[in-house]
């Protein structure tokens, strides 16, 4: 699996750590949402965007990518993304 | 058989051997061909029957001709004949026969097929149970195999290696010679890549011609204007083994096989290719028909006695016949006779097959059965005109051809059946970026070929936004390749489909019969397809049979999956580098050699090595020296590198509201020249990981973190900066490797420091948890007044490439105050006697509550962790809690993973109460301590528990106490 790092450009898998569902931390207290974000985890069959981290560079990367065809459409810095 | 003036391959002469027997070969030539050269035609015994085997194709996919090369730790297993490379000195034995190849005991096997065939060990050996895996198995495993690895530490050298292109070509016979020629001028960085030693495929074991000449010289010139470009990577010896995501393939290249042994080389280089674009010419590959007795030494495809007469000058008998169903296995009679080889016969099953002069050609023709016991002597045949039998040595047998779709096929697609060529051809677009071309998609005139391999290749550089070249194609055979479908002759006997495995035309009618009619069920229960061949030679044929079987078509019944790899591929291959130290890095200490000289064992941490202890003379165990080292730092001075601790640099205008939001604790309002101890949390509210963070100077913070959890937690910071808080202006760095820090720990440290700083030490400017630069020996350091021991202690720290004369400094002083180094098992001491975490409490499950450090959450602040960490399930008073314990007769012991009990409570799953994380013997107090947990543990102290180890059957009383057995009041760090 190759994946685009928006500093390196792209690379092999094995240079990154795989976070999870690009999502939003919910605000204020403990809520519905925050077990939702931390505990319910959908797991779809298509498109996907999640976060992986470039360990060389250090860059958080939002990677779009389908499930089920393998197939890698984006990757751009988190700090760009927005939540 | 050689045959004078023919064969391409100028080989020099070579000696090798074969079940220790001496011949001689042609260095260069597959140890097949120079096999059938000296005559041999037996190499090998099947896997079940222990059948008499031979050699059945010229190619990677051989199934029968498998032996062991090398010796010792050194062998290698199950090496195709067909691909390995005869040099001067080859040993090579056959393999799965005992006493003796001719005489092989379990070819009793053979004679009880009737009860052997599909499904047998099903059937059979059910009862009784207890019999599985002591008895049944052992004895078929015995039975039934093929070579055997020495169980020995392999002691050869393997790579790995990474490469990039625009266009990978796989395969070099005319299709892919030409897409590379394409690709080559075009300017596009193109790699090659090919399983034979020699490029060329068919060119080299062919007679048709190309430019009005050999296909070989032609294929010859291609090559040496290709290896003339500086964008094209030439690849021999090199099998494309594997289709991954994003245009990766993986590829194995023989570096060493071929040659004796030479330490510089690695015996084979596993290849990762990264490429935008690639096109598929991996050819054909001939397939046998079924018929009685089809498995006999001397009986080979087609294709396979022409090239070894073609291409290495080697007749494969004296007497040939030919079993065909389509026009292209008659070149095969022609060559022969064009070598002055008889042709006995040609027997082919259509009414419409080509004349000739030079033999007899049987039409409507089939082989109903062959005899001779240890090579084939003659065979049976009914044609058109009757019945009859022939003399003959070697009979070669064509069904046609099928595509070699392997590795279109890799990421899930299925091949589609086509009925013109009676063959599965690869679905469009079934690996993205891949094209196939020539016969490996069903064009197998040669012209066909050449004019597919530009077009593909021409379509790949459009893609990458490439000119394509014009190209001239060169004159060329463009024969009919027609066919007639033949798979199977019916009748009495067992008909062999998968050779190596034994599986035959009536076992995979049984499996119809018995209901496993889905094409997988099939495989499953009569092992076709299973061999190391990977059913390349059978599984269209066994389709074909099963579809028969059950009243289907062939492209109902469809294909079993193909997987990588597409040959067989060594573990340590894939492994390569990785065996022993080679497995993960290796990180050292400025210390470390030091350490080693004074004899210190040293320890994994992570990556890192740390030592354990340092030995001294007259000390004979470990439990001395580490008693020594506490007591030294307890009493004198103790030294120690702590430079594997996670640094973590922290900059910037936002640095303390960043460090406020990802600590639980606040930092912000901590000055400059202070230290604080920090706790980090997950998201979800458990602990992450502690340390202390100091404060260098205005918006600029040094961030400690435990050795195991630097990286974890370098990526978590990056994390908070980059997603949770993108807008706060902070830099971070990790500087780990930058700085060596030494903790200088014991009543004497300051004394210590003081004699190797520029300036002494101020107490005033470095009271308890202060920080500060210092000037050691000249060099621009920094002190930290902070301690893991519970004494008066320092860190100091100063540029990496100080650090190993730093080092040895501090340990000459520490031994002139009666001190010294202190290795991790004293650390571990301290840090138990005064109650300190580590990973071992902070494993994951446990929060700043469990460990009585709840009051550390700021409530006026947001942090990493807050929501989640107020969980009321979190903040239990039920929840097991960190405590201290001790037992109650001094020096028993507390072993880590223990499960603590009330008194007299059955030691049993449900009545556990908690835990031992850590566990140490107390020189300064006198007997074992450890740290656990225990529901409601801080409620506890002073109650009687029982521990118990049921794994090293340890049992004993001990106290609750809390975490801090020595120096509560924390006086000795303050003072």
């Amino acid at each position: 699996m190759r994946i685009p790092c928006p500093h390196c450009g792209t690379r092999d898998l094995r240079e990154f750590t795989y976070q999870g569902a690009a999502l939003a931390q919910p605000e204020g207290d403990w809520s519905p949402d925050w077990d939702s974000y931390l505990h319910l985890r959908d797991n779809p069959a298509g498109e996907t965007r999640d976060r992986w981290y470039h360990n060389p560079c250090g860059t958080w990367v939002v990677v779009t990518r389908d499930t089920v065809s393998h197939a890698v459409t984006g990757g751009i810095a988190a700090r760009e993304a927005g939540a | 058989m050689r045959v004078a003036g023919f064969g391409i391959h100028a080989g020099a002469a070579a000696r090798f051997r074969f079940d220790g027997q001496s011949f001689e070969g042609r260095e260069g030539e597959p140890l097949a061909a120079a096999l059938l050269a000296n005559d041999i035609r037996l190499v090998g015994r099947s896997f079940k029957y222990h059948r008499p085997r031979g050699i059945l194709t010229a190619g990677s996919e051989e199934p029968n001709a498998l032996v062991t090369t090398g010796d010792g730790a050194g062998a290698t297993p199950n090496v195709r004949a067909t691909v390995q490379e005869v040099w001067d000195g080859l040993e090579a034995r056959s393999q799965n026969a005992w006493p003796s190849l001719r005489a092989d005991v379990m070819a009793v096997n053979d004679l009880a097929w009737r009860f052997l065939g599909a499904g047998f060990y099903y059937k059979t050996f059910m009862w009784p149970r207890a019999f599985w895996e002591r008895v049944y198995e052992p004895i078929i495993r015995r039975a039934a195999g093929l070579g055997g690895l020495s169980g020995a530490h392999n002691p050869d050298r393997y790579e790995r290696a990474f490469a990039y292109c625009d266009l990978l070509v796989i395969g070099a016979g005319p299709a892919g010679l030409m897409a590379a020629l394409t690709a080559g001028r075009s300017g596009a960085r193109v790699i090659l890549a090919d399983e034979d030693a020699r490029m060329g495929g068919r060119c080299l074991s062919e007679r048709f011609e190309i430019c009005a000449g050999p296909a070989h010289v032609w294929a010859s010139g291609v090559l040496d204007e290709l290896a003339s470009l500086p964008n094209v990577t030439l690849m021999p010896r090199t099998t494309v083994t594997g289709v991954y995501d994003q245009g990766t393939y993986g590829a194995l290249e023989r570096v060493g096989l071929h040659r004796a042994a030479d330490p510089r080389l690695p015996l084979e280089c596993f290849w990762r290719i990264v490429a935008k674009r690639a096109v598929l010419c991996a050819g054909a590959i001939e397939r046998p028909v079924a018929f009685k007795d089809n498995d006999r030494p001397g009986v080979m495809t087609a294709s396979a006695v022409r090239g070894y007469l073609n291409r290495w000058g080697v007749a494969a008998g004296q007497s040939v016949t030919l079993f065909a169903n389509n026009d292209d296995a008659h070149r095969t009679a022609r060559d022969m006779v064009a070598a002055g080889i008889k042709v006995a016969g040609v027997i082919d099953s259509r009414d419409t097959a080509p004349d000739s002069r030079d033999y007899p050609v049987y039409r409507q023709g089939r082989v109903v059965g062959t005899r001779g016991r240890l090579g084939l002597t003659s065979i049976s045949i009914a044609h058109a005109g009757g019945v009859r039998d022939i003399r003959t040595d070697c009979l070669a047998m064509s069904g046609g051809w099928n595509p070699s779709v392997h590795l279109t096929c890799h990421l899930g697609a299925r091949p589609v059946w086509d009925p013109e060529t009676q063959a599965f051809l690869p679905a469009d677009g079934a690996v993205p970026g891949l094209a196939v071309a020539g016969a490996a998609r069903g064009v197998f005139s040669t012209a066909g070929c050449l004019a597919d391999g530009v077009a593909q290749a021409a379509s790949a550089l459009e893609a990458l936004g490439l000119a394509a070249p014009k190209i001239d194609l060169p004159d060329t055979e463009d024969d009919p390749y027609r066919l007639a479908a033949l798979w199977q002759v019916p009748g009495k006997g067992r008909a062999w489909l998968d050779f190596q495995n034994d599986v035959t035309v009536k076992d995979v009618v049984q499996a119809a019969a018995e209901n496993f009619r889905s094409v997988e069920h099939m495989k499953r229960y009569t092992t076709q397809g299973m061999a190391t061949d990977q059913g390349k030679n059978s599984n269209v044929a066994a389709l074909a049979v099963l579809a028969d079987a059950t009243g289907r078509g062939i492209a109902e019944t469809g294909t079993t999956t193909f997987r990588p790899p597409f040959s067989p591929v060594s573990i340590a291959a894939l492994g390569a580098g990785a065996q022993g130290k080679g497995f993960a890095p290796q990180r050292f200490t400025t210390s470390h050699a030091a350490s080693v000289e004074r004899g210190a064992p040293m320890i994994e941490a992570g990556l890192w090595y740390r030592p354990s202890y340092f030995p001294r003379a007259g000390e004979a165990t470990w439990r001395e020296a580490c008693d020594r080292e506490v007591g030294m730092v307890r009493g004198a001075v103790g030294v120690c590198d702590v430079s594997t601790l996670g640094k973590i640099d922290i900059k910037g205008p936002d640095a303390g509201a960043f460090l406020d939001f990802v600590y639980a604790n606040t930092f912000s309002k901590l000055k400059p020249g202070r230290v604080r101890y920090g706790l980090m949390l997950r998201e979800d509210g458990h602990v992450m990981d502690d340390g202390t963070t100091a404060c260098l100077g205005e918006g600029h913070y040094l961030m400690t973190t435990t050795t195991a959890a630097a990286g974890l937690v370098m990526r978590h910071l990056d994390y908070v900066a980059q997603v949770l808080r993108p807008e706060m202006d902070v830099q971070i760095a990790s500087v780990t490797e930058h700085w060596a820090q030494f903790a200088v720990a014991g009543p004497k440290s300051r004394e210590l420091l003081d004699s190797l700083l520029d300036a002494p030490v101020d107490p005033e400017a470095f009271p308890f948890m202060a920080c500060g630069p210092v000037s050691v020996t000249g060099v621009s350091g920094r002190l930290f007044r902070i301690s893991f021991s519970g004494e008066h202690a320092y860190e100091v720290a100063v540029p990496a490439r100080y650090g190993a004369a730093l080092w040895r400094l501090l340990v000459a002083q520490a031994e002139v105050l009666g001190g010294g180094a202190y290795g991790m098992e004293a650390l571990n001491v301290l840090r138990i006697e005064k109650g300190l975490l580590t990973h071992a409490e902070l494993h994951g499950r446990t929060t700043a509550f469990d460990m009585g450090l709840g009051g550390m959450l700021s409530k006026k602040k947001d942090f990493v962790g807050r929501a989640a960490a107020g969980r009321a399930g979190l903040l239990e008073d039920s929840r097991q809690q960190l405590v201290g314990l001790r037992p109650v007769e001094a020096g028993a012991p507390l072993p880590a993973g223990a499960h603590l009990f009330e008194k007299t409570a059955p030691a049993v799953r449900g009545n556990s109460h908690g835990y031992v994380t850590s566990t140490a013997h107390s020189p300064t107090l006198g007997t074992t301590l450890a740290l656990g947990f225990l529901a409601s543990g801080r409620a506890r102290h002073g109650e009687t528990i029982r521990l118990v180890d049921h794994m090293r059957g340890v049992e004993t009383l001990c106290e609750v106490t809390g975490p801090v057995a020595f120096d509560p009041e924390g006086g000795r760090a303050r003072g």
